[in-house]
């Protein structure tokens, strides 16, 4: 075999590693390199060194560590029947890369995932050893996101935990019986044991209360877990992925769930959907979960009234909900709740929260709305201000039709 | 009229000394034009000389606006300094006019404390370093940055609590600063020209930037957005855009068009040898073979929200067999029986009655957890008849193998699945019953019943009575 050349591998294992969505790298502890004299610090916020021209953020430099896998998962371009072209990096050489790219202020950390070779605890433990050289021989303190091979020890996962910030553990699809049927290896239960002991782990490292004149022990993956759910590659309703994810959060105190709009990958299988990526679903799934998860809303309010238990593609589903319940309507921008008014569309955390401040000094009118929250063309039908009341239009039959935002062209360059 | 020229362009102390001057001699706002250090002598105006400042303090301000003007003082908007002086006058009178966003002068100079905020991170993220390395090998790092705001002085602490162990540099047009490994200075603008123009890790950034690319998502208004043209020329993987993108829409569709390739020999020969390995389906003969069953179990649909079933734990041949309801959140996260709250409730029990719980063999009618979300938590429910009666297939494989001379049923969905029955729990406590296959059923309440008592009274009476149960199943063993 001929040998490749470290750049032929990066090129290889990064493209390898794309359909990973997750690239954050906030919500850790702060670490300054004032303390060791080293590279690299994490302050709170993460930041995005670059952007593709898929609109996504380059945060992380993300890798795996080798596209060799003995699973056949039916949706993974690394699978073991695929053609793609193999490689496999030395622990050396990811720490290398990272080093020499963090020191050019290129990304904010590594991302380091794998394919599973020999055994799961064989994996993890290189990629543990990655994550290990960069802490203790480099005093390394940028950010670190390693991928968890399920099934590998728990005495694994908890070392992995001690130099990561965030551990993760794709579910992969919303369903067991999707998973066993697209990816007849990976057990279900096994991925939410590995989820459940990196929480318990969490659980036991956090400390409690406030330690006098002691250190405090070091918080395991003190960035939380999260974890990244296909969608498009089988049957299952937002309902169900929804449902899915909210078990998640609940179970396993995750940070995040990514969706990942299925997309055709090089040599794909020809048991899947071969069909452009349903982007805008995406993105619903997205708006539907930060609606539970910042806006008090519950799956059954958001799905119910739906298609099928699909969400509807046209309309944000905050908006979707308001049309449903256009009783709840038109909410006092000067009296409402807190709560009710994050209900209002087009409004959006921030922008409650200094209504909530500002309405103290005085009355709201409908200018001053526009000054807080920018476009108000989606608020106006739902709330009232000192000098303004929506009258019929709450109620107007053809608001959703106004509403509605006009198909948008391709994207022209 | 009065006019005030700053020598700095961002210096907040320079700024509030004049400020705090004319505050003193109650200048109104309209009367006084601040002038930027670039900006261009006015023939007309008399200049005021800069000594005419005060460190006495004048009346107090909230903390916002002290933070905001700190950053907005970095803003390019040569009005900043009026603006700032207009908020410090009205302050004077409207203590509260800080927190009123949608005064038309908050709002300008939130505006540009966002503003500001987003140049300094936008150049904590766009920098690229170049390595220079000198004869002896000493490496060092240079950047040229164009910031569209006064930001470098701000963002130089960032760099240095990241870079401490290297030497580098950060060039803008306006100024410049260094880091040695030990202290920062500031010193002039300067030129692209005085950075090298390549680097040798950009080879390898380029193609690490094209290869995470994924075509079949092209977003180029997001990434506009995120990434405005302005940076492109100082970035070296902007270049590549073009090209990335004019090439997307053709790699999408080869990857859909393709047929999809027979699979490589190394993947072939995989398949054969876990072919070999699969046992064949076998009846299941002993407890372990039931625990290793248990995990493909699709009786019910409890296991798709579940963590794992929850298996009983215990002596193989034990006296007695423990059966409860169902594992909750711990006894899930755990995968073992009775180690959440009311396990703990049971053991401090089965302590006080004289009874080892290593002894006895401990599982649950229902092995997967039954739960709605709710935030952060899940809620415990009740398993109904259809999941107590399809999970009664792995309590009978433990009855049959264990072979306990008595069950200790805790709580009625325990009763229930043993005696098929729906015998209310208060008609069998404290009694033996015999099961149908002879065994003998002692039945008392689940200790989560005392967990949810909220009279404390009546719950250590519970508590002392449970006790007694189980002293009562001590004695059964003898």
């Amino acid at each position: 075999m001929t040998r490749l050349t470290l750049q032929r591998k990066l090129s290889i294992l990064s493209d390898a590693a794309k359909y990973d969505a997750s690239c954050a790298s906030s919500g850790s502890v702060k670490r300054s390199s004032l303390a060791t004299g080293g590279i690299g610090s994490t302050e709170g916020s993460g930041i995005c060194h670059s952007y593709a021209p898929d609109g996504r953020c380059i945060s992380l430099l993300k890798l795996l560590l080798t596209n060799f896998c003995v699973y056949d998962c039916i949706y993974c371009v690394n699978r073991s029947s695929s053609n793609v072209p193999r490689a496999r990096f030395s622990v050396e050489e990811v720490v290398g890369l990272t080093l020499d790219f963090y020191k050019r202020n290129y990304i904010e950390g590594l991302f380091l995932s794998s394919g599973i070779i020999r055994s799961p605890d064989y994996t993890m433990e290189e990629m543990v050893r990655v994550a290990r050289t960069l802490r203790e021989t480099h005093r390394f303190g940028g950010y670190i996101h390693l991928k968890v091979i399920p099934n590998a020890s728990p005495e694994l996962l908890a070392e992995a935990g001690l130099h990561a910030d965030r551990l993760s553990t794709n579910i992969e699809l919303p369903t067991d019986v999707s998973l066993e049927a697209l990816a007849p290896e990976k057990k279900p239960s096994a991925i939410r044991t590995a989820m459940a002991h990196i929480e318990a782990k969490r659980e036991e490292s956090r400390p409690e209360g406030k330690i006098e004149g002691k250190r405090k022990p070091t918080r395991l993956a003190p960035a939380g877990q999260s974890t990244q759910m296909i969608v498009g590659a089988d049957r299952a309703t937002d309902a169900t992925i929804l449902g899915r994810s909210a078990a998640l959060y609940s179970g396993y105190g995750l940070k995040r769930v990514y969706y990942s709009a299925f997309s055709p990958i090089p040599d794909a299988s020809s048991k899947l959907p071969l069909a452009p990526p349903p982007l805008l679903r995406e993105h619903r799934l997205y708006q539907a979960d930060w609606l539970i998860r910042f806006y008090g809303f519950n799956v059954e309010e958001i799905v119910s009234g739906g298609a099928d238990g699909l969400l509807d593609l046209k309309l944000d589903p905050k908006l979707a909900w308001a049309l449903r319940h256009r009783g709840a309507f038109p909410v006092d921008v000067n009296r409402a709740a807190r709560e009710t008014l994050l209900r209002v569309p087009g409004l959006g955390v921030r922008v409650v929260d200094r209504i909530v401040t500002s309405r103290r000094h005085h009355r709201l009118t409908l200018a001053d709305l526009a000054r807080m929250a920018g476009s108000i063309d989606k608020v106006r039908p739902f709330v009232e201000a000192a000098d303004w009341t929506p009258g019929g239009l709450t109620d107007d039959a053809g608001l959703r039709r106004k509403l509605t935002p006009a198909p948008r062209q391709l994207e022209l360059f | 009229m009065r006019s005030v020229r700053l020598t700095a362009r961002n210096d907040f102390e320079q700024w509030r000394a004049a400020a705090r001057r004319l505050l003193l001699d109650a200048v109104p706002p309209d009367e006084v034009v601040w002038l930027d250090p670039s900006a261009p002598h006015d023939l007309f105006v008399t200049e005021s000389a800069l000594a005419e400042v005060t460190e006495r303090k004048v009346g107090v301000v909230p903390q916002r606006f002290i933070d905001w003007a700190e950053a907005g003082i970095c803003h390019s908007d040569p009005e900043r300094f009026a603006l700032l002086y207009r908020l410090l006058w009205r302050l004077q009178k409207d203590r509260g006019l800080m927190e009123a966003r949608s005064d038309p002068d908050v709002g300008r100079l939130d505006r540009r404390v966002a503003a500001v905020r987003r140049d300094a991170h936008k150049l904590k993220a766009f920098v690229r370093f170049k390595s220079i390395a000198d004869d002896s090998g000493l490496e060092r790092f240079v950047a040229w940055f164009e910031p569209e705001h006064y930001v470098l002085e701000r963002v130089a602490p960032f760099f240095v609590r990241r870079f401490t162990g290297m030497m580098w540099a950060i060039v803008t047009p306006y100024r410049s600063v260094f880091w040695d490994g030990d202290s920062l200075e500031f010193g002039p603008g300067g030129h692209k020209a005085d950075v090298p123009a390549e680097d040798a890790m950009e080879a390898a950034w380029k193609s690490y930037f094209a290869s995470i690319f994924n075509p079949a998502r092209l977003k180029v208004a997001m990434m506009k957005s995120e990434m405005p043209v302005k940076y492109w020329r100082n970035l070296p993987e902007a270049e590549l855009i073009p090209s990335l993108i004019r090439g997307a829409r053709a790699a999408e569709a080869e990857m859909i068009e393709r047929q999809a390739s027979i699979p490589p020999s190394r993947h072939v020969r995989q398949a054969e040898r876990q072919a070999d390995d699969v046992a064949p389906e076998v009846e299941i003969g002993s407890l372990s073979a039931a625990r290793d069953a248990i995990e493909g179990c699709r009786r019910c649909p409890l296991y798709e929200m579940a963590t794992q079933a929850v298996f009983g734990e215990g002596p193989a041949h034990a006296e007695v067999m423990f059966v409860g309801e169902q594992p909750g959140d711990q006894e899930d996260l755990a995968g073992k029986p009775f180690v959440g709250p009311a396990g703990k409730v049971f053991d401090a029990a089965m302590a006080e009655a004289g009874i080892d719980r290593e002894r006895a063999y401990v599982t649950n009618a229902v092995k997967h957890f039954k739960f709605v979300p709710r935030g952060k938590k899940r809620l415990h429910q009740r398993p109904n008849m259809g999941e107590v009666k399809a999970c009664r297939f792995w309590l009978d494989l433990e009855r049959e193998f264990v072979k306990p001379s008595l069950i200790v049923a805790l709580g009625a969905t325990a009763v229930a699945s043993l005696t098929g029955s729906g015998t209310a729990l208060s008609a069998v406590r404290g009694k033996l019953t015999e099961l149908a296959d002879g065994t003998r059923m002692f039945a008392t309440v689940h200790p989560s019943y005392l967990l949810r008592m909220p009279d404390r009274a009546e719950a250590e009476r519970e508590r002392a009575r449970f006790v007694e149960d189980l002293r009562q199943v001590g004695r059964l063993l003898g």
